[in-house]
């Protein structure tokens, strides 16, 4: 099938199967691998991205969902020059990260609960990360961030 | 994942007459469920059917005194319409702990009950509240609608189009969650709607079941102690490593009350 | 931030530049030329005669290149995955080590156990051929337990082997503890449960194979925390290619956990098999597949004695435990439940006897090796829960009766009656700040207050010690090792005077990148910009042994120390010839070579400069060039500890057990960055708490099918059942290492287990409840506290 969508801020137009999930279109034909795939069951949360602006788990959307939609991954937070998104900065000031890998999930979840939760209390933050796992850090400075990158990107707005 | 065909229909009738023209078609509404069972080669359709771009299947409603939840609308928009707050904020508050968020951004109301899956939270809803089940063809009332594991009245070809919920008096939903999974190992709905009262379990037997001790001993006094001494058959409850029947039975019962109380604090 | 950033200060992450952005390299998401995916068929029988496996359907199915079975393996010549680690039993004789083909040969011996491999052009192909592939399995009967498994007339996990035992063994000295048990005033005794544990790093396993005609040279990419060793086991033992035509690479990966530091089957078949097609071959683990081939952890039954005086002090301990294999020795197996669990058993006490016996036993299981702490939280639990019951049946503060047996810090090194010594330590000094933190003194009045709520308030406390930094090579190989256990780092300094520096451990969340660059920029007086550190590939790199046992610092940071000291060394001849002065003369200070007692001084960026054009040189005494390398092998293992306290709270209408504080005072000897050591610590912390309430590794008994094979099933913390973690360092410097590390990866999850378990008895005391296995699920909980109830309703 022929879908074309909005990613990262670019028309993109590609050939897929219908079976084609999203995170395979993204990592395997679009080649942007930040997008990681921690599990089978659509636990793990390593594969959110925004789909239409809100964080779903690619993993378990068909990638023909996003035909004329509008798809971010972690690799269009920041900007052309590198500079980071304020929840990246976040996470990178407060060691919210540690093997990297759940961490562009942890990102893509926390910038869309942001949106719905513009100052999110400590608990608030651990509830919404319920389909975010990390195995590394314990969650404290994922927190941490959050909360900070929360208060950053409420002053950048 | 197998291949299969793709169609994407814009009405309810180009769906459903798809549907009856294929022998291995599916449905797909949200895929929080189907996907991953796809993906497991659980499951290998010929044919999906996206329902996504029926507009007429999605949205909130009041017609007349019923609350009306098209069978698209998603757990993260049932959780946040203020409409839904108002009239049934217990069904508000069961769609926020649907899943996780992203679940809730995908996941249906439709999907899930025509899955019906034991351990799924709106199946309690619908049946505690006397929701009516419309359909391609015909309105189903929730007391039939629910009939075995993963199995629903629903024939070849019929496709969930809306939920009709009456308004209640007092309602509540209590959950205990599988720890791993986080659907739930118990969940329990209560509803009283004018008189009567009506008492939902999901996640602790093979499907939603009405928890009939527990409505009598509510319909005589609609108060926790009402429950306090009683107990519920746990012979035909599921056992898993997570909960075995005993502690099954036994958290129906805490659900139960915790539903009723929480009940007690609001109405609707 | 061009400046030198040393030990001691908490930079900003080096590497969070390309994960922060989703610009890290894993192995799933390097694409080869040409590249073909594999997948394999896996048994769903824990235990069976393979009597045929016909791959015909399979073969001629769409996309697909090849189907290879364990005895096309076999008639390749491709050997079985060796043991790194052999021990001996009590009668002298080694263990048992039955054969690990990659793919199993005439019989399948656990649910999970590779059958074959489809190598197609796409997944999709790969997986849909390995569902035609028609095998005969004649099912037997299976075990899965460890006590099961010694039963008399149990199945058999191999028919040549008596028992199912691997090897019957032992440490310490028995008679003594013999007698010190006829003269003690109380024995406490449990019998306990180590639950089994499946790592689950966030990143399933992954390995492309690849090979070039041209060259002969074998490539792989592989999800691993040791890339060398993986080169020689494989290399040497499996598929018998010589090591220089042999490149390893593990880039970033995902999480290790122990789970990644053995050499796994698929590692070797997916380079054979790309040797065989003549193209890279791919593949990449879905997590179901994960959770039945990655190596599980910890599984033990223990029974333990702890024999005291009438004063409360400990005499001696007697311990015995089973621990499972699974169906086959993993890399380190055989070693976890002995060498590194066995001599941990004396914890920060003084007891004067200690006598530990262990039976490693076959299981129709996944085979069971490291998983992070690896046989040290076993121990940690067996003697916490011994000293929590003594106490308590003895009427002595749980608190008090550490304190009166505690190696004060005034009698290290101390020498332990099970092999090791403890160079440097103060565990009263962590357990008093650890009690003051934790506001122990509060506790009291918060356990009314839940019990106004209706919940039980529990206390729960732990102290533990690790030998870490793995290994004293002389010590290991005395063990069974059979490689040594040091490491190597080359400084490279480039005439910028910016330094890259290759080292044999491999970063996958610990920050060395990091840690490491602010070693050199202290020693060197580099800027910490100017500092890169590569890691995982065995091409670039000279030689390593990865990272696992809390070594990378300990052991890896020595050797880059080492080196630096050899770079200072090179770089004062150099200064030396360039300032027209004797070496003994130069000083390096600051970044800075001078003439001792004059203003005569170069920096060490016109050093490295000057290095690389030695114009001048006196090139008989004087080599060009400024790198150097370094291998460092410890004397002793280090000895990290700390106490733990945590407060629990348990809802007894559902038993669910609320983590309410947690508070932990470690001792990691130096620390370089303290923001990654306390993330080491968070983690740790909640990994081990993981084991206490949630994650369990469940078989069924009969069929032998693993019942918490998902994420579904398989319960790991998050972020919503953690609270805020309270930490607080308490370094004594080791004392042999060079910076006076001690290693931080593993505390956390040895510390975590037993002050958690601790407290959940203690809220349960009111019940008389005196031990609680892991984890302390809720219906487990829930459980406990009915029959308990019903027990003081019968009395």
């Amino acid at each position: 099938m022929e879908i074309g969508f909005t990613l990262n801020g670019r028309h993109v137009e590609v050939s897929c199967k219908p079976s084609t999930l999203l995170s395979d279109l993204i990592r395997e034909q679009l080649s942007l691998t930040g997008t990681h795939v921690g599990c089978d069951t659509s636990q793990c949360g390593a594969c959110v991205v925004h789909l239409n602006g809100d964080s779903v788990k690619s993993c378990t959307v068909l990638a023909v969902a996003a035909d004329d939609g509008e798809v971010r991954t972690v690799e269009g937070l920041c900007a052309v020059d590198g500079t980071l998104h304020p929840m990246q900065q976040a996470f990178h000031e407060n060691h919210g990260l540690q093997c990297g890998f759940c961490t562009p999930g942890m990102l893509m979840s926390a910038i869309d609960l942001v949106k719905h939760i513009p100052d999110p209390t400590e608990a608030e933050i651990r509830e919404w990360l319920e389909g975010n796992i990390c195995r590394c850090t314990g969650y404290q400075n994922i927190v941490k961030s959050i909360i900070a990158g929360a208060a950053a990107m409420r002053t950048a707005s | 994942m197998q291949s299969f065909s793709y169609h994407k229909p814009g009405t309810v009738t180009d769906a459903a007459s798809l549907l009856a023209a294929r022998d291995n078609a599916a449905l797909l509404a949200g895929g929080m469920t189907l996907l991953p069972t796809m993906k497991q080669r659980l499951a290998a359709p010929d044919d999906i059917i996206d329902l996504a771009a029926i507009r007429e299947l999605s949205g909130i409603t009041m017609e007349g005194e019923d609350l009306v939840i098209g069978a698209m609308t998603r757990h993260a928009d049932v959780a946040g319409s203020d409409l839904v707050k108002e009239v049934l904020p217990a069904l508000a508050g069961l769609a926020s702990r649907i899943g996780d968020q992203q679940v809730r951004h995908r996941g249906t109301i439709g999907g899930s009950i025509s899955n019906n899956d034991p351990a799924a939270d709106y199946p309690a809803a619908i049946l505690a509240l006397n929701a009516t089940i419309v359909t391609s063809q015909r309105a189903i009332a929730a007391d039939d609608f629910f009939v075995g594991l993963f199995e629903t009245a629903l024939r070849p070809g019929e496709i969930v189009t809306a939920i009709r919920f009456p308004r209640a008096k007092r309602a509540a939903y209590a959950k205990f969650p599988n720890p791993a999974s986080r659907y739930a190992i118990a969940g329990v709905f209560v509803a009283q709607t004018g008189g009567a009262v009506r008492v939902a379990v999901t996640g602790a037997a093979p499907f939603v079941f009405r928890a009939t001790d527990v409505e009598a001993a509510l319909s005589a006094n609609y108060a926790v102690e009402a429950l306090e001494r009683l107990s519920i058959d746990t012979q035909d409850l599921m056992s898993d490593i997570h909960a075995d029947r005993e502690y099954r039975g036994h958290l129906v019962m805490v659900m139960a009350r915790r539903a009723v109380a929480e009940s007690l604090k609001r109405s609707g | 931030m061009s400046e030198v950033i040393g030990i001691g200060a908490s930079p900003k992450r080096k590497e969070d530049a390309r994960f922060v952005r989703g610009r890290g390299t894993y192995v799933a998401d390097i694409k080869r030329p040409d590249m073909l995916v594999g997948a394999f068929l896996r048994s769903p029988h824990a235990h069976a005669y393979l009597k045929s496996v016909d791959v015909s359907d399979a073969l001629a199915a769409p996309g697909v290149v090849a189907v290879y079975t364990g005895e096309d393996l076999k008639k390749d010549n491709v050997g079985g995955l060796p043991v790194g680690w052999g021990i001996s039993g009590k009668d002298g004789n080694p263990m048992k080590e039955p054969p690990h083909p990659p793919i199993a040969v005439g019989k399948v011996r656990y649910v999970g156990d590779a059958v074959a491999f489809v190598v197609a052009e796409t997944t999709d192909q790969a997986e849909a051929a390995a569902e035609l592939i028609r095998v005969d399995y004649d099912v037997l009967p299976a075990v899965v337990g460890v006590v099961d498994a010694l039963r008399a007339g149990a199945p058999a996990v191999y028919d040549d082997i008596e028992d199912n035992l691997c090897c019957d063994w032992d440490l310490g000295d028995a008679a003594a503890v013999e007698a010190a048990f006829r003269e003690a005033a109380h024995v406490a005794s449990v019998e306990l449960v180590n639950n089994r544990l499946i790592g689950n790093p966030l990143e399933p396993r992954a390995a492309i194979g690849e090979y070039n005609f041209a060259t002969g040279q074998y490539t792989l990419w592989t999800t691993s925390q040791f890339p060398h060793v993986v080169r020689l086991l494989m290399g040497e033992f499996v598929l018998h290619i010589p090591q220089h035509k042999l490149r390893v690479v593990a880039p970033d990966v995902g999480g290790g956990f122990g789970v990644k530091q053995f050499h796994y089957a698929e590692e070797a078949i997916v380079t054979w098999a790309a040797g065989k097609l003549g193209r890279p071959v791919k593949w990449v683990a879905r997590r179901s597949e994960g959770f039945i081939s990655d190596a599980h952890g910890r599984d033990h039954v223990t029974e333990a004695e702890l024999a005291v005086d009438e004063n409360g002090k400990f005499l001696a301990m007697r311990v015995k435990t089973l621990a499972n294999m699974g169906a086959y020795l993993s890399t380190f197996g055989p070693n976890i439940p002995t060498n590194l669990y066995a001599p941990l058993l004396s914890g920060v006490y003084r007891i004067p006897a200690i006598y530990c016996e262990v039976k490693c036993v076959f299981t129709n299981t996944v085979p069971v090796d490291a998983y992070r702490g690896a046989g040290r939280p076993e121990a940690t639990f067996v003697v916490e829960r011994l000293v929590d019951l003594a106490a308590r049946e003895m009427g002595i503060d749980k608190i008090d009766i550490r304190r009166r047996n505690m190696i004060p810090k005034e009698a290290y090194p101390y020498q332990t009656p099970v092999i090791v010594e403890y160079d440097s330590g103060d565990p009263m000094g962590c357990l008093d700040r650890a009690e003051e933190l934790a506001d122990v003194a509060g506790f009291e009045a918060r356990r009314a207050e839940a019990a106004a709520r209706g919940k039980f308030r529990g206390l729960g406390v732990s102290t533990y010690v690790e030998a870490c930094g793995l290994a004293p090579s002389r010590l290991a190989i005395g063990l069974g090792a059979r490689s040594g256990l040091y490491e190597s780092a080359t400084v490279r300094v480039h005439p910028s005077g910016a330094v890259t520096v290759l080292i044999g451990t491999h970063n996958h969340g610990q920050g060395h990148e990091t840690t490491f660059a602010q070693i050199v920029s202290q020693q060197l007086g580099v800027p910490f910009q100017d500092i890169d550190i590569v890691f995982g590939d065995t091409d670039r790199v000279q030689h390593g042994l990865g990272t696992y046992g809390s070594r990378s610092l300990v052991v890896g940071g020595a050797a880059l120390s080492r080196a630096g000291d050899k770079v200072i060394l090179k770089g004062r001849k150099i200064a030396a010839h360039q300032l027209e002065a004797s070496v003994d003369d130069i000083i390096f200070e600051n970044g800075e070579f001078s003439v001792a007692g004059t203003d005569r001084k170069k920096t060490f960026k016109e050093i490295a400069g000057s290095a690389y054009v030695p114009g001048n040189y006196p090139l008989e005494t004087l080599e060009p060039g400024l790198e150097e390398q370094a291998y460092y092998d410890p004397i002793n293992f280090t000895y990290p500890g700390g106490a733990h306290f945590a407060e629990i709270e348990i809802d007894p209408d559902t038993g669910i057990v609320t983590l309410e504080r947690y508070t932990a005072v470690d001792d990691v000897g130096t620390i370089i960055n303290p923001m990654i050591v306390e993330g080491q610590l968070h983690g740790g912390i909640v990994q081990g708490i993981g084991q206490a309430l949630f994650e369990h590794g469940v078989y069924d008994q009969s069929s032998g099918q693993l019942l918490s094979g998902s994420f579904m099933d398989y319960c790991m913390p998050r972020a919503d059942n953690m609270p805020q973690i309270v930490l607080e360092p308490h370094s004594t410097p080791c004392a042999h290492t060079p910076m006076g590390v001690k290693g931080c990866g593993e505390c956390g999850t040895i510390g975590s287990p037993a002050a958690v378990m601790s407290a959940v008895v203690d809220a349960l005391k009111p019940l008389g409840v005196s031990h609680v296995d892991m984890p302390a699920t809720p219906n487990h909980i829930w459980n406990i506290i009915r029959n308990s109830r019903a027990q003081i309703a019968a009395e």
